[in-house]
C-alpha cells in the first residue's frame, strides 16, 4: 500500500537532512508505527506519504502513485484517499462538530444529501451524535479526536496517518482513541500508519514498527520481536522506557537470565516449579506483565542460585519459555 | 447653549456618519484583499513571494507614515479626478480610504497569522485546494480577529472624518473647527465633542458584540 524507497529529505539546501535514505513498506490492512524521539523524522516521514512534504530523494509510492510525480488534482484525489489526524486535532474552530465532519465532503463538492447522511452516519460510529451541534471548544481532548477521526473517515480513505494522535491525551482516554483506531482496522480493513515517542502506543495498536533515529531507520520489524528482543539501542531505550527494566545489579551472584513468556505460558506457575523441581534459588532483579494487543507476555531478568542450573534452563526452555543467559551475553 | 443649531448639528451628524460609512466599507473592500496578500506572500505562507511582499510592506508602510492631515491636502488633485471635488463628503473619502486601508492591512495580516498553521495543514490534507484553504479555513477561523480589526479601524475613521474638517469635508470635525474652534463657541464643541465620543462608543460596542458572537473559542 505504501512504499518508501530511499526517501530522503533535507529542508534548506546544503543543510541538515531531516530524512536519510528510508526504505519501508507497509502492507494494505497493516497497522504500522514508526516510533522515534523528537526531531528523528516522524513528522517529515509521515507527510510525505500524502504530499505535505515532497521527499528530496528517493521515491514514496502510495497506493500505486508516486506522490512527489502526481500533479496538483492527482495529489487531491489521493489525499482524500489517506485521511489524517493530527496531535492537537487541528479542528475548525468556528465550525460545529457536524460541520468539521462535513468539510472535506464539502471540500470535494458532494450533494448536500450526501454529505448530511455521511456525516450522520460519521458521528454515529464515533459516538458523537449527541454532540453534532457544539463547537470544538466545548469538548474534552479525546471528543476532539473522536470528530478529527471521524472528519479523517468522511472521504473513505484506504489509509489513515495518525500525526501523534494520542500525545495530548491522558492515559484512559488514550486507550479508548486506540481501542477506536484498532477497530477501524478490523472493521474496515483501514491501512494505518502512526507516528509515536511512546513504544507503550506501539505495543497495543501495531502490528510491524520502524525505529527512527536522527533521520535514519534502526530497525523495522513485528512489533513483538522489536519489543522482546530489541536490536538497536533506540528499540531498547524505548522499551525501557514503556517498562522499566531490570537496572544492572552489582554484587548479585549466580547466572544472570532473562525469561520471556509469551501466551499461555505468561500465566503458567513454570518458575516455582522449575525450582522445586532442580534445587535453583531464584532473585527477581526485574520485570514485566503485558499484552502486546491481544497477546500476553512476560519478561523477568533473574540470577539464578544453587541447585542444577542448566537443567533448570532446559526446563525452562521446554515450558516453551525463552531463555537469554545474560551472563555470557548470549542467547541461550 | 446660545450659538447651537440643532439642525445643522443634525445634518453635520449625518455628514460624518456618511464619510464613515463609505469610507469604512471601500476600507474594507481594499484592505482585506491587500491584507490577504500581504498574508500569502510572507515567509512560509502558501504564496511565498519576497519581491510582491516587500513592494507591498514598502506601499502600506509609506501611506502610513504619512501624517493624515498632510495625506489630505497631498491627495486633493487625486481626489478632485476621481470624484470631482475635494470638498464635502464625497471629497472626504478618497484621502480617508487612502488613509485608513494600509492601516486595516495590517491589521487583517495580524490577525491571519493568529490562525492556528495546523487548521491550515489539515485543510490542505482533506484535499482542499488553495483557493478552498483560504475562502473555507484561513478567512473564517480568523473572523473574530478581522471583526475586531473593522472595529479598530472604524474607530480611526472617526478621527480622520474629524480631521477633514480641515479642508472642508463638513460633518462635525468642520462644525467642531468652524464654530467652536475659529469663533470661540464653546457650547458648539462640546455637542460635537460628546457626539463623536457617543459614536466611538457605540462603534466599540457593536465591535465587541459581533467579535463575541463570530468566535467560539
Amino acid at each position: 500500500m505504501i512504499t518508501f524507497q530511499d526517501a530522503s529529505k533535507t529542508y534548506a539546501a546544503g543543510g541538515h537532512a531531516a530524512l536519510s535514505d528510508v526504505s519501508l513498506s507497509v502492507a494494505a490492512g497493516e497497522v504500522f508505527g514508526v516510533i522515534g524521539a523528537s526531531g528523528a523524522g516522524k513528522s517529515t516521514l509521515i507527510r510525505l506519504i500524502n504530499g505535505l512534504e515532497t521527499p528530496t530523494g528517493g521515491k514514496v509510492i502510495v497506493d500505486g502513485d508516486d506522490v512527489a510525480a502526481l500533479g496538483v488534482e492527482g495529489l487531491r484525489a489521493l489525499r482524500r484517499r489517506v485521511g489524517m489526524i493530527f496531535q492537537h486535532f487541528n479542528l475548525l474552530s468556528g465550525k460545529t462538530v457536524a460541520q468539521n465532519v462535513a468539510f472535506p465532503l464539502k471540500l470535494a463538492g458532494r450533494p448536500a444529501a450526501e454529505v448530511k447522511a455521511r456525516t450522520a452516519e460519521l458521528l454515529d460510529r464515533v459516538g458523537l451524535t449527541a454532540h453534532a451541534d457544539k463547537y470544538p471548544a466545548q469538548l474534552s481532548g479525546g471528543q476532539k479526536q473522536r470528530v478529527g477521526i471521524a472528519r479523517a473517515l468522511a472521504t473513505h480513505p484506504k489509509v489513515l496517518l495518525c500525526d501523534e494522535a494520542t500525545s495530548a491525551l491522558d492515559p484512559e482516554t488514550t486507550e479508548q482513541i486506540l481501542d477506536l483506531i484498532s477497530g477501524l482496522n478490523r472493521e474496515l480493513g483501514l491501512t494505518i500508519v502512526l507516528i509515536t515517542h511512546e513504544m507503550d502506543v506501539v505495543r497495543r495498536v501495531c502490528d510491524r514498527v520502524a525505529v527512527l533515529e536522527a533521520g535514519r531507520v534502526v530497525e523495522t520489524g513485528p512489533v513483538e520481536r522489536v519489543f522482546l528482543h530489541p536490536a538497536s539501542d533506540t528499540a531498547a531505550r524505548f522499551v525501557r522506557e514503556a517498562d522499566g527494566e531490570a537496572a544492572a545489579a552489582p554484587g548479585v551472584g549466580g547466572r544472570l537470565v532473562r525469561l520471556t513468556f509469551k501466551g499461555e505460558a505468561t500465566y503458567k506457575p513454570v518458575l516455582g516449579e522449575v525450582a522445586r523441581a532442580t534445587g535453583v534459588d531464584y532473585s527477581i532483579l526485574g520485570g514485566r506483565i503485558h499484552r502486546l494487543r491481544e497477546t500476553p507476555y512476560g519478561q523477568l531478568t533473574l540470577a539464578l542460585t544453587g541447585g542444577d542450573v542448566g537443567a533448570a534452563i532446559a526446563r525452562f526452555q521446554a515450558a516453551g519459555v525463552r531463555v537469554d543467559d545474560l551472563s555470557s551475553g548470549e542467547g541461550a | 447653549m446660545e450659538h447651537i443649531d440643532w439642525s445643522e448639528i443634525g445634518q453635520a451628524t449625518l455628514d460624518t456618519l456618511a464619510m464613515l460609512g463609505g469610507s469604512l466599507v471601500l476600507t474594507i473592500v481594499l484592505g482585506l484583499p491587500l491584507g490577504v496578500i500581504l498574508f500569502l506572500t510572507g515567509r512560509g505562507q502558501m504564496l511565498e513571494n519576497r519581491l510582491a511582499n516587500g513592494a507591498l510592506s514598502l506601499l502600506v508602510n509609506v501611506l502610513r507614515s504619512v501624517p493624515f492631515v498632510i495625506l489630505l491636502i497631498v491627495m486633493i488633485p487625486l481626489t478632485v479626478a476621481l470624484v470631482g471635488t475635494s470638498l464635502g463628503v464625497a471629497g472626504a473619502i478618497p484621502p480617508l480610504v487612502v488613509g485608513a486601508a494600509p492601516f486595516f492591512a495590517r491589521l487583517v495580516e495580524t490577525a491571519l497569522r493568529e490562525v492556528d498553521k495546523g487548521v491550515i495543514e489539515a485543510s490542505f490534507a482533506m484535499g482542499a485546494k488553495r483557493r478552498q484553504v483560504v475562502l473555507n479555513a484561513l478567512l473564517p477561523e480568523a473572523l473574530p480577529g478581522l471583526v475586531a480589526a473593522g472595529t479598530v479601524t472604524a474607530v480611526a475613521l472617526v478621527s480622520y472624518t474629524a480631521m477633514a474638517g480641515v479642508v472642508g469635508a463638513g460633518g462635525l470635525g468642520d462644525l467642531a473647527i468652524r464654530f467652536g474652534y475659529q469663533r470661540f463657541q464653546t457650547d458648539v464643541m462640546v455637542v460635537t465633542v460628546v457626539l463623536m465620543l457617543v459614536l466611538v462608543q457605540a462603534l466599540q460596542m457593536i465591535g465587541d458584540a459581533v467579535v463575541r458572537k463570530v468566535s467560539h473559542k
